[in-house]
């Protein structure tokens, strides 16, 4: 429960110059918030509010909108298991059943080390390959049990962290998306993602 | 021909309604024409008074509007030309039974226990437009049952049908989006922030605006059944704003309280404190019945205490009152008697008052203001403009106290003004305010310095203003220069006087002679009764005491001969022991006055106090004698808001014991004294006073109780604003919500949530000089009727109809004990009749005291009051008292920082009249060498320190263990 570091908060007062409305850089901020600790606070909506001019209640009200920002804090890795209808007749709910039982969690929990959380998830657009399923949103398509057995393996031994990168929303933007194609960030002094070099 | 005439000029669009043309209005929407033209579509989340959003689909209809019928959101959709609206279809009825049983999926159905339970509009559409069954039987959702999200409101989660009425409510029009929808899908729910309540004023409208039982109003919960409800329509009278409001009672107590929306006030809207004082008015201290002080008690002032007050009968209280006032009428002297107070009376009451002072008690000295507003001139003699006017004006110049703390209805409508009609506000203050966020401009000037801020302003003289404002003068400057102008005054700060902020109002008219004004007073009538003369040198109807005295003295005993004395006066005579009799109406010098130490010697040094009041206050414990008063809700009469509206106040239940109404009161002493006021019931003072006030003349009882005066008439022939963005009219028969008999000759219903509106008069209609500027209106007034102002004019000929007026009803009732009016030249030994006098203009006479030179020691006080206060009303209405914020000394961390001090911490802060010891709260809001003290907070606070002789209180703040500052 913190407030946005000096660091993110000189971020965030970049960022809002970026908007003719300084209320269009609320999404923006939050996903700072949620890169400095792995979910957005209360303290940090309330600095959010702040930084804004708008209130608290409405920056919850959009925090909370999506499922991708996170209330509360999650693990290292947030699997998210796909039932919408493709998967499911493909065995998508035999596979969370799986990832249950492996983890030791039900769907919406978090592993006591703090390593995984799993979540039941609707259609993530990969029908073609099911049964899939996510790891902070990378894809594993086509998944059996025993390869699920064995990413979490690995990811809990510390592999194939290049594969998939620890939990914070903005990583995943910045992995996919060339430097010079930023929508700003990584631009002069903004800090490069976890992993990256410019 | 005709017909392409009539073609190329039609301004109206037409539109088939269930088969039957009708015409709208371009880019009305089709709800809204149809519920003009006598059909109800069902809705929950439209309202008239806010953007429509198209949440619930429960006002969808089959609409072609050219491509064949579908189904459409009529709140969504405005009227085009030669659309088919098809409300009855098969199609339609079917839409609204699926819409109304997916809202049920997850209603919890505890009608049984709900407060909405029989006025809720979900039972009633459910009924009208629903299924009769449901078919859904899996779980429903689930939320902890109502959770309080405020001091004062409820929620029930279970219940909302996410209409998002509140939250809008919250956010256009309140500003305040402390709610909003949290979560998504099936799991949305209004909510606040956690531990972050919804702690704005205007909260309680979210109840009335609640389409089911899901907001709770905290005062009424489980109070009452809609259908044992009773109820009239009345006129808020917690602030001078004037909201109209709905009074609605069970078993003689009042429950509840809703705003009816009336366009040119408070369009339904209305704040927390008037919608829940009505608690004070069933409180149990309540005063039923006289006090005397006993004699064996100390002497009146000496620490006098409730227990040395004794319940009394009125014979022997008025044998005491007569006992006291016949010493001091030995006295000789304008001073042996003076009457303070008055503001909380009706306009009827403080007649009665003024025409007892004057003609009985043969004193001039009288006040409604307890030193804490304007001089009496200013607020009567500046042209005025009515709130439709400021909120129409190409800028407002706001020189008043915090309006969302005083006057919040007016807030909103000027704030709403600026964000959704561009006007332009120029704030001249010492603090920031609740306005602050809204004003184009903000000019701070230095306490005691408003005259000079002002003058530069209005000059265009950018240099001058507190502080490297240049830029921020040069343009208010601007702005002030750029159109109409509608000057908005009171008294920014009880802690300078009012005479700089008097002459800033006479450096604007002298620069910009168009500009108009509109009073920011706030006490309830305080302008009824300055109207009423309730104020030296005034005499009834807006004249002053020489202009008028030839006028009354044909209807009246006797006029004075000579100005009295104001509060400031009195108080001052009375702390020197000049005073032989004081009659407080209503007020409480010891709460109100700015200088408590001085109303403190005044009470001591008053021969005989004799108090008029609903409560036991601070000052009527001191009196000698105390009158019980009946009070809001049980008396009828009228009353006059900011703009000069007269409205009229519906009684609804009982005075407790033998309290009766003020004017009864006066009409009683009179005779006791000897006299005769002249009148036997509110009807008969309200037709004196549309007689003899020049500014009330022709506001007849008839017409205030017509269609025309439903929202109330404005006096001194100020026009209205006409179009003024008038609601769609609505019709009441199918509206849902409790119908009930209003007091009122027009066939109208109060909807408590605002579903079916009540029924608007057409704004147009009847009004006075209808449609045209105030502007206009005021110099066509001046032009003609030989100068005398009013629009509605005084020929000689209208004068003499009215002479003869009086003497009939001179006629009438010469052999009762009324005897109204002595028949004027009614000997034959009088001259011609008198001329209706003309209305007081003021003029600056006397320039300001200057302020003192800045002292780098001290800091200068501002002190203006809260909404929630230590006053009779808050105090007495339990939902309230917690709210009231105490008082704190908010000072600039600058100022705060040489002495080491935190929030929180205890300051000692002392002035020419006292010291205080009151909490630290460092405010960079608050300029460089001011402190803030809220005034009449409870416990000791700002009138401690007033110095109410000095042009600006200095104050000196030290820590407890010693050190002071501010530092060089
Ligand atoms: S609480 Fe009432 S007003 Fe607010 S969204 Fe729910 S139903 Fe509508
Ligand atoms: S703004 Fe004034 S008149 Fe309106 S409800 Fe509040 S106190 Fe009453
Ligand atoms: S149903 Fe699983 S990816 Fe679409
Ligand atoms: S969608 Fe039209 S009233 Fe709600």
């Amino acid at each position: 429960m913190s407030r946005l570091s000096p660091d993110n908060e000189e971020l965030a007062r970049t960022i809002i110059g970026r908007y003719p409305r300084s209320r269009s850089a609320l999404i923006p901020l939050l996903h700072v918030a949620q890169e400095q600790e792995g979910w957005v606070s209360r303290d940090a909506m309330a600095h959010i509010a702040e930084l804004l001019g708008i209130t608290p209640a409405e920056v919850l009200g959009t925090c909370s909108f999506y499922g991708m920002f996170k209330l509360e804090p999650v693990g290292r890795y947030v699997v998210g298991v796909c039932t919408n209808i493709s998967c499911l007749l493909l065995g998508g709910e035999e596979l969370l059943e799986h990832c249950e039982a492996r983890l030791g969690v039900k769907a919406g929990a978090t592993t006591d080390d703090g390593m995984f959380t799993l979540e039941d998830v609707e259609c993530i657009a990969a029908c073609t390959d099911a049964p899939c399923l996510q790891v902070n949103y990378r894809y594993f398509l086509n998944i059996t049990h025993d390869q699920v057995d064995a990413l979490f393996d690995d990811l809990r031994a510390g592999r194939r962290t290049d594969e998939v990168p620890v939990h914070g929303t903005l990583t995943r933007v910045r992995q996919h998306v060339a430097p010079e194609r930023w929508s700003g960030h990584g631009a002069e002094g903004l800090p490069l993602p976890p992993g990256q070099a410019r | 021909m005709a017909e392409q005439t009539e073609q190329a000029t039609k301004t109206t669009v037409t539109v088939v309604l269930d088969g039957r043309e009708i015409e709208a209005n371009p880019g009305e929407l089709v709800i809204a024409a149809a519920e003009r033209n006598g059909v109800y579509i069902p809705r929950f989340c439209y309202h008239p008074r806010m953007r429509p959003v198209g949440m619930c689909r429960m006002c969808i209809v089959e609409i072609d509007s050219g491509r064949g019928p579908a189904l459409q959101p009529s709140c969504m959709l405005p009227v085009a030309e030669g659309m088919k609206v098809d409300t009855q279809s098969a199609l339609t009825k079917k839409a609204q039974d699926g819409v109304l049983e997916f809202l049920l999926i997850n209603h919890p159905l505890d009608c049984p226990v709900c407060d909405k339970g029989g006025e809720c509009p979900l039972q009633d559409q459910t009924l009208a437009f629903g299924p009769g069954e449901t078919r859904f039987v899996e779980e429903k959702r689930h939320f902890e049952k109502p959770i309080p999200i405020s001091e004062l409101v409820y929620l029930d989660r279970e219940r909302c049908v996410l209409c998002d009425r509140c939250t809008r409510f919250a956010k256009e029009v309140a500003g305040d989006p402390l709610i909003s929808f949290i979560d998504r899908g099936n799991h949305t729910q209004v909510n606040t922030f956690p531990d972050d309540p919804f702690s704005s004023y205007f909260s309680g409208n979210t109840v009335q605006l609640c389409p089911v039982g899901a907001l709770l109003a905290r005062p009424y919960r489980f109070r009452a059944r809609p259908w044992d409800l009773d109820q009239v329509e009345s006129t808020c009278t917690a602030c001078a704003f004037g909201c109209r409001v709905a009074l609605q009672s069970s078993a003689n107590r009042l429950v509840r309280k809703l705003g009816v929306d009336v366009d040119p006030v408070n369009q339904g809207w209305t704040c927390d404190k008037g919608r829940f004082d009505f608690e004070a008015v069933n409180s149990d201290d309540r005063l039923g019945t006289p006090l005397v002080r006993s004699t064996a008690g100390p002497v009146n002032g000496n620490g006098g205490s409730p227990v040395d007050l004794a319940p009394t009968s009125w014979s022997e209280a008025w044998d005491r009152v007569i006992e006291g006032i016949g010493r001091a009428r030995l006295r000789p002297g304008p001073e042996s008697i003076a009457v303070l107070g008055g503001a909380r009376l009706t306009n009827e009451d403080a007649y009665a008052w003024s025409k007892l002072a004057r003609s009985v008690l043969a004193t001039d000295s009288v006040d409604a203001q307890l030193g804490d507003g304007l001089p009496a001139e200013v607020v009567v003699g500046l042209p005025r403009a009515s709130i439709d006017a400021a909120c129409a004006a190409e800028t407002v110049l706001l020189l008043a106290p915090d309006l969302k703390e005083e006057l919040p209805v007016l807030y909103l409508r000027l704030r709403q003004a600026v964000v959704d009609g561009g006007l332009n506000l120029v704030e001249v203050s010492p603090v920031a305010t609740g306005m602050t966020p809204y004003a184009t401009v903000s000019v701070r000037y230095r306490p005691g310095e408003a005259a000079e801020v002002v003058r530069a302003l209005v000059s265009g003289d950018g240099g001058v203003g507190a502080g490297g404002q240049s830029d921020a003068m040069r343009r208010a400057g601007e702005l002030l220069r750029k159109g109409s102008l509608v000057c908005v005054l009171g008294r920014p700060s009880l802690a300078e006087r009012a005479q700089p902020i008097a002459a800033a109002a006479a450096a604007v008219l002298d620069a910009l002679p168009a500009t108009t004004f509109l009073s920011a007073l706030r006490r309830a009538n305080v302008h009824g009764a300055l109207d009423m003369g309730l104020a030296p040198g005034i005499l009834p109807g807006r004249v002053s005491l020489d202009e008028g005295r030839r006028w009354f003295a044909e209807a009246w005993p006797a006029v004075p001969a000579s100005r009295g004395l104001d509060a400031e006066g009195i108080i001052a005579a009375a702390a020197e022991g000049r005073v032989a009799c004081l009659i407080l109406l209503g007020a409480d010098p010891l709460a109100d006055f700015p200088d408590r130490s001085l109303a403190r010697r005044a009470l001591a040094g008053a021969g005989f106090v004799i108090a008029v009041d609903s409560f036991l206050t601070a000052s009527s414990r001191r009196a000698d004698v105390v009158l019980p008063a009946a009070t809001y809700g049980e008396k009828g009469g009228t009353t006059t808001n900011i703009e000069g509206r007269v409205s009229r106040l519906h009684q609804k239940i009982t005075a407790p014991g033998t309290a009766r109404p003020d004017w009864m009161i006066a009409a009683e002493l009179a005779w006791r004294l000897g006299g005769d006021l002249g009148f036997g019931s509110e009807d008969e003072v309200w037709d004196e006073i549309e007689r003899l006030a020049p500014s009330h003349h022709g506001l007849t009882r008839a017409r205030l109780a017509s269609a025309e005066g439903f929202d109330g008439l404005l006096a001194g022939g100020v026009a209205e604003v006409g179009d003024h963005d008038a609601p769609p009219t609505m019709s009441g028969a199918d509206a849902p919500g409790i119908q009930g008999p209003l007091g009122h000759t027009k066939d109208d219903s109060l909807a408590t949530t605002g579903m079916g509106h009540d029924v608007h008069p057409d704004p147009q209609a009847g009004a006075e000089p209808a449609g045209a500027p105030a502007g206009v209106a005021r110099a066509e007034a001046a032009a003609g009727a030989g100068g005398s102002g009013y629009a509605d004019g005084d020929t000689p000929g209208e004068v003499e109809r009215d002479a003869d007026a009086v003497e009939r009803s001179v006629e009438a009732e010469g052999s009762g004990r009324s005897g109204a009016f002595r028949p004027s030249g009614g000997g034959g030994d009088r001259g011609s009749t008198p001329q209706r006098p003309s209305p007081l203009r003021w003029s600056l006479v006397e320039p300001p005291p200057s302020p003192p030179p800045l002292d780098r020691y001290s800091l200068r006080l501002v002190s203006a009051r809260k909404l929630y206060d230590d006053g009779t009303l808050v105090q007495n209405s339990p939902s309230l008292v917690p709210l009231a914020p105490g008082a704190r000394i908010r000072v600039n961390p600058a100022d705060l920082s040489p002495l080491g001090v935190v929030a929180g911490s205890k300051l000692q802060v002392s002035s020419s009249q006292g010291r205080v010891v009151l909490e630290a709260a460092p405010d960079p809001a608050v300029p460089q060498g001011s402190a803030v003290v809220a005034f009449n907070q409870p416990g000791p606070g700002a009138a401690d320190l007033i110095d109410s002789t000095q042009p600006v209180t200095e104050v000196r703040i030290e820590t407890l263990s010693g050190a002071s500052g501010p530092t060089p």
